[in-house]
C-alpha cells in the first residue's frame, strides 16, 4: 500500500518553486532610478490644493509644485520676493503694492499676471466668487484683513487692508497663500486639488491613490531648474514600516523618523539631518476655575514638570525645553534671555501651598493619543501626570482620538457642562504673531471665536498684541512681543513643554539636502546619485 | 434547489438593511465629526458649525439616514469628505485590491491547510503528523501582524529579496510579475493563520471519515490508499471542511486590514481605518455596507455549495 510521505524530491520541488516565485521579475527594489528622489510621507495627501489643506504632510508635496508671492529665505523664516520681485507698503501699513516677475508661465502654459493673482485671494475670501465652492478654505482667515485686491496692470497687484496688520507678508509666503492656475481651477472645478497646476519647479505628473503623488522637473522654471528628473511622494502612515523602507532602500529620502529608530541611520550610510521650526507643545491650564486659576499653582505645575526629561528620555532628544509662548525659531521676535521653568518640585509644592492647593487634590487631564505636531502625547501625558504626582496634584487622565479631542478641547476647557483643568496642545505656525493672537488674548475665548481654550485674559499682553500686529517696523514689533513674553511666561497660562526639532534622513545618494525651519520640504536643489 | 437560492437570497435583505442601520446609528454616535477633521487644528467651534451644515449634517438623523439610503438605491455612495472623490470609485477600486491580497491568502491557506490536514490525518500520531501539528499550533499562535513585520526585516530589510510595501514598484513596475513579487510576503503572512486552523479541522474531519464503514468497505475491495485518501474520504470529509472554509473566508477579508497596513496594501480595510480617523462618513458607510454584503452573498454561496454536496442539506 502507497503511503503519503512527504520525500526529498517533494522539498526539493518546493523549494525550487519558492525562489523562482522569490525572483520572478526582481526590478531590484533596492534600486531607485538616479535622479528619481523617492520620499517616505507619513500619510496620504488630503488634496494638492493650497488653499484647501492645513495638514504639513500635504505642504511637503505642494511647496514643490508652487510658488507664492513671497517664500521664505533658505534656512530662515525671513520673506525673500518670489513670483513678485518687489513690493511697496504705504506709510499707513494698509496698502501693498506688489511688482510681479515678467514671463512666468503656469504648468498648462496660461500667464501668471495680476489678474490671477486676484482670482487665487478671492476665491478663498469672496463668498460670492464663482468658485468659492471649491472650499472649504480654513487658512483663509490668515487673509481676513485683506479689504480689495487690484489687478492694476498685468505686473502690478495692489492689495488693500481693512487695518495694518504685519504678519501679512509672512502669510503669503505660507501654503495657504501659494499661487494656482485659474485656468485650471475653471478647468477641474471642485477636482482641481486633485489636478494640480502652478508656477513651480516640479510639475505634477500623476496621483496613484494610495501609492504615490509623481511630480516632474521644470525645465522652464524661472529660478535655477532642478537637477531631479521626478520626485515620488510615497505615503506610508506606519512608522515601523517607513523605517523599514528606508533601510530597504525603498525610499531615498524618509521623514519624521520615529525617536527610537534614530540609532538605526547613525551611521555612514545616511545622513540624518535636524532643524528646529516655529512649534511648541504645552499644556493649556483652566485659569479661570479649578486650581489653577491661581498664578501660583500654574507656576507650581509650571515648576513640577520635568521637561528635561520628557524631552530627553521621552522624545529621545529630537525636541529642545520650551521657554516660553514663542518658539526660539522666530529668532528676531524670540526672547532669548527668558529662562525655562527649571525643574523644581520642592518649589512647586510650596507655591501650590501658598496657592491653597491641598495635597491631593484631583485634576482632570486632555491627553490625545495622536495627532498633528502631538509628537509622542500618551508617553509626554503619563510623565507629566508622574511629576504633577510627586508635587501632590493627582491627575487624572482621559485619552480621546484627535479629531474628538479637538472637539472636546477648542471649546473651552469649561464649556459644553464638563470641567478640565488641563489639556496638551501643539502648534506649528509661520510667524510670532499667529499663536499667541489666536489662542492668548481675552477676544481669543472659545466663545468670541478663538482658540484660547484655558479663559487666559491680561490686559497688557491683549494691549501688546494688537500693537505688534499693526506695527510695521519689525524691530518695534520685536520689543512688543518680546515683552509679551516676558508677561506670559510669568503669569503661566500654559505649561510651556517642548519645541520639536523636526528631523528627517536621506540615504548616500542624495546630496544637497536640508530642512527649513519652516516645516517645508524644499526638493529643487537636491540631487540624487 | 432555485428556491432554496431565492429564499436564501431574500432572507439577506433584512440582514443587509439591518447593517445599514447599525453602520449609520455606529457613525452618527461616535465622538467628532468631519468639519473638525477637515479643518484641522484650526477648527472654531463656528467654522465647524458652518462646515457641518454644508455638508448637511445638521439634518435630523431619520432623514439623513433615508436620503443616504434613498441615493444608495439610485447607485450614488456619495462623495467622500477627505478624499473627494466619489465613495463607490473608492470602494471597488479599493476592495478589488483586497480581494488580490485576501484571495491568494484564501486559496493558499485552502490548499496548503487542506493538504496538511490529509497527510496528518493519513499518518495520524506518525512524524509528519506531529511535525504538521507543531507547525501549525506555530502558525495559529503568532499574530499575522507580527509574523508580518518579522517578515519585512528578514526578507526585505537583511536578505533584499522582497520588497517592503505597496503594490507594485512604484517606477517601472506594474505587471504581473512585479504583483507577486509584491504580494508574496502580505499574502503568506495573511494565510498563515487559516492555514492552521483549516489544517487542525481538516485533519479532525479526515480521522472522522476515516473510521467510517465505506472507508473500511473500499480499502477491502483494494481501492489503492491513495484513492481511498484523496477520493473517497477528503470528498467526504469537505461537507466539513466546506463551512470553516467559509469562516475563514471571512477571517482573511478582515485579517487584511492589520496586513495592509503592515504592508501599505491600498485595500479596503486601510482605507476603512483612515476614513474612521478622518470621520468621513459616507466613505465609511459605503465601505461597510459594501464589504458586509459581500459577506452575506459569500455565506450564501459557501450554503449553496455545501448542499450540493451533501443532499441531506436541504431546504
Amino acid at each position: 500500500m502507497t503511503k503519503l510521505t512527504l520525500t526529498r524530491r517533494g522539498l526539493l520541488i518546493s523549494g525550487v518553486a519558492t525562489g523562482v516565485l522569490m525572483g520572478t521579475g526582481l526590478p531590484s527594489m533596492a534600486a531607485t532610478p538616479p535622479g528619481v528622489l523617492v520620499v517616505g510621507q507619513i500619510a496620504e495627501p488630503k488634496a494638492l490644493d493650497p488653499a484647501a489643506v492645513t495638514a504639513v504632510n500635504d505642504f511637503r508635496i505642494l511647496m514643490n509644485l508652487y510658488d507664492g508671492l513671497v517664500r521664505y529665505k533658505s534656512g530662515t523664516l525671513e520673506v525673500e520676493p518670489a513670483l513678485a520681485e518687489s513690493w511697496d507698503i504705504s506709510d499707513d501699513g494698509k496698502t501693498y503694492t506688489f511688482h510681479l516677475r515678467q514671463g512666468v508661465k503656469f504648468h498648462d502654459g496660461s500667464d501668471f499676471d495680476a489678474e490671477a493673482v486676484k482670482f487665487n485671494f478671492e476665491r478663498m475670501l469672496d463668498e460670492n466668487h464663482p468658485y468659492y465652492h471649491t472650499g472649504p478654505f480654513p487658512l483663509a482667515f490668515f487673509f481676513s484683513s485683506v479689504d480689495t485686491i487690484d489687478a492694476k496692470d498685468p505686473q502690478t497687484v495692489v492689495f488693500t487692508l481693512k487695518e495694518p496688520y504685519a504678519p501679512f507678508l509672512s502669510n503669503l509666503a505660507y501654503p495657504t497663500g501659494l499661487i494656482v492656475s485659474p485656468t485650471a481651477v475653471k478647468k477641474f472645478d471642485k477636482d482641481f486639488g486633485r489636478n494640480p497646476v502652478g508656477t513651480g519647479p516640479f510639475t505634477f505628473k500623476e496621483w496613484r491613490p494610495n501609492e504615490a503623488v509623481v511630480v516632474e522637473g521644470n525645465p522652464d522654471y524661472w529660478d535655477t531648474p532642478t537637477a531631479l528628473k521626478a520626485v515620488i511622494f510615497r505615503p506610508i502612515t506606519d512608522a515601523n514600516t517607513r523605517v523599514a523602507e528606508m533601510l530597504a532602500g525603498g525610499i531615498d529620502l524618509m521623514v519624521e523618523v520615529p525617536p527610537v529608530a534614530l540609532k538605526e541611520f547613525q551611521n555612514d550610510k545616511y545622513h540624518l539631518v535636524e532643524q528646529a521650526g516655529p512649534h511648541l507643545w504645552f499644556l493649556i491650564l483652566d485659569c479661570a476655575k479649578g486650581p489653577f486659576k491661581d498664578k501660583k499653582a500654574r507656576q507650581a505645575a509650571n515648576y513640577a514638570i520635568n521637561k528635561e526629561a520628557i524631552v530627553n528620555d521621552v522624545l529621545e532628544g529630537t525636541a529642545t525645553v520650551a521657554n516660553g509662548p514663542t518658539p526660539a525659531a522666530f529668532a528676531w521676535a524670540h526672547d532669548d534671555s527668558l529662562d525655562p521653568y527649571p525643574y523644581d518640585p520642592e518649589k512647586a509644592k510650596a507655591l501650590l501651598k501658598e496657592a491653597g492647593v491641598a495635597e491631593g487634590t484631583e485634576v482632570t487631564f486632555y491627553v490625545t493619543d495622536g495627532g498633528s505636531g502631538m509628537l509622542d502625547p500618551v508617553a509626554m501625558g503619563t510623565a507629566i501626570q508622574a511629576d504633577l504626582k510627586a508635587v501632590g496634584l493627582n491627575a487624572k487622565i482621559e485619552t480621546f482620538e484627535w479629531n474628538t479631542f479637538l472637539g472636546k478641547v477648542n471649546p473651552g476647557l469649561d464649556s459644553n457642562g464638563q470641567h478640565v483643568d488641563m489639556a496638551e496642545m501643539a502648534w506649528m505656525t509661520n510667524d510670532p504673531d499667529t499663536l499667541p493672537y489666536l489662542a492668548l488674548r481675552t477676544d481669543a475665548w472659545p466663545d468670541k471665536g478663538g482658540f484660547n481654550s484655558g479663559y487666559y485674559s491680561n490686559p497688557e499682553v491683549d494691549k501688546l498684541l494688537e500693537e505688534a500686529r499693526t506695527a510695521t517696523d519689525q524691530s518695534k514689533r520685536a520689543e512688543l512681543y518680546k515683552k509679551m513674553q516676558q508677561i506670559v511666561h510669568d503669569d503661566a497660562p500654559w505649561v510651556f513643554v517642548a519645541n520639536w526639532k523636526q528631523n528627517a534622513v536621506t540615504n548616500d545618494k542624495v546630496s544637497d539636502f536640508t530642512l527649513q525651519p519652516s516645516f517645508f520640504l524644499l526638493l529643487k536643489d537636491v540631487t540624487k546619485a | 434547489m432555485g428556491s432554496y437560492i431565492l429564499k436564501r437570497l431574500l432572507l439577506a435583505v433584512p440582514v443587509i438593511l439591518g447593517i445599514t442601520v447599525i453602520v449609520f446609528l455606529i457613525m452618527a454616535m461616535i465622538p467628532g465629526d468631519p468639519a473638525t477633521a477637515i479643518l484641522g487644528s484650526y477648527a472654531t467651534p463656528e467654522n465647524v458649525a458652518r462646515l457641518n451644515r454644508d455638508l448637511g449634517l445638521d439634518q435630523p438623523l431619520v432623514a439623513r439616514y433615508f436620503i443616504w439610503l434613498g441615493n444608495m438605491l439610485h447607485g450614488d455612495f456619495g462623495q467622500s469628505f477627505s478624499l473627494n472623490r466619489p465613495v463607490i470609485d473608492e470602494v471597488l477600486e479599493r476592495f478589488n485590491n483586497t480581494l488580490i491580497l485576501a484571495g491568494t491568502s484564501f486559496v493558499l491557506c485552502t490548499v496548503f491547510g487542506i493538504l496538511a490536514g490529509v497527510i496528518s490525518a493519513a499518518r495520524q500520531y506518525g512524524f509528519a503528523d506531529k511535525a504538521i501539528t507543531f507547525v501549525v499550533l506555530l502558525g495559529i499562535s503568532i499574530p499575522s501582524f507580527f509574523l508580518g513585520m518579522m517578515m519585512i526585516l528578514i526578507f526585505a530589510v537583511d536578505l533584499q529579496w522582497l520588497p517592503v510595501s505597496g503594490m507594485y514598484a512604484i517606477y517601472g513596475g506594474g505587471d504581473l510579475p512585479d504583483l507577486i513579487h509584491h504580494l508574496t510576503m502580505p499574502a503568506l503572512a495573511l494565510a498563515v493563520v487559516a492555514t492552521g486552523v483549516v489544517a487542525r479541522l481538516s485533519r479532525s474531519a479526515m480521522l472522522e471519515v476515516l473510521r467510517q464503514d465505506f472507508i473500511r468497505t473500499a480499502r477491502a475491495k483494494g481501492v489503492k490508499e491513495g484513492r481511498v485518501i484523496w477520493g473517497h474520504a477528503l470528498r467526504a470529509a469537505m461537507v466539513s471542511i466546506i463551512p470553516v472554509l467559509g469562516i475563514q473566508a471571512g477571517f482573511v477579508l478582515s485579517g487584511a486590514v492589520y496586513i495592509e497596513i503592515v504592508f501599505q496594501w491600498p485595500g479596503i480595510g486601510r482605507m476603512l481605518v483612515d476614513a474612521i480617523l478622518q470621520r468621513d462618513i459616507l466613505l465609511v458607510q459605503g465601505g461597510v455596507v459594501f464589504v458586509a454584503s459581500c459577506y452575506v452573498i459569500f455565506n450564501i454561496i459557501v450554503d449553496v455549495a455545501q448542499s450540493l454536496l451533501d443532499p441531506r442539506i436541504k431546504t
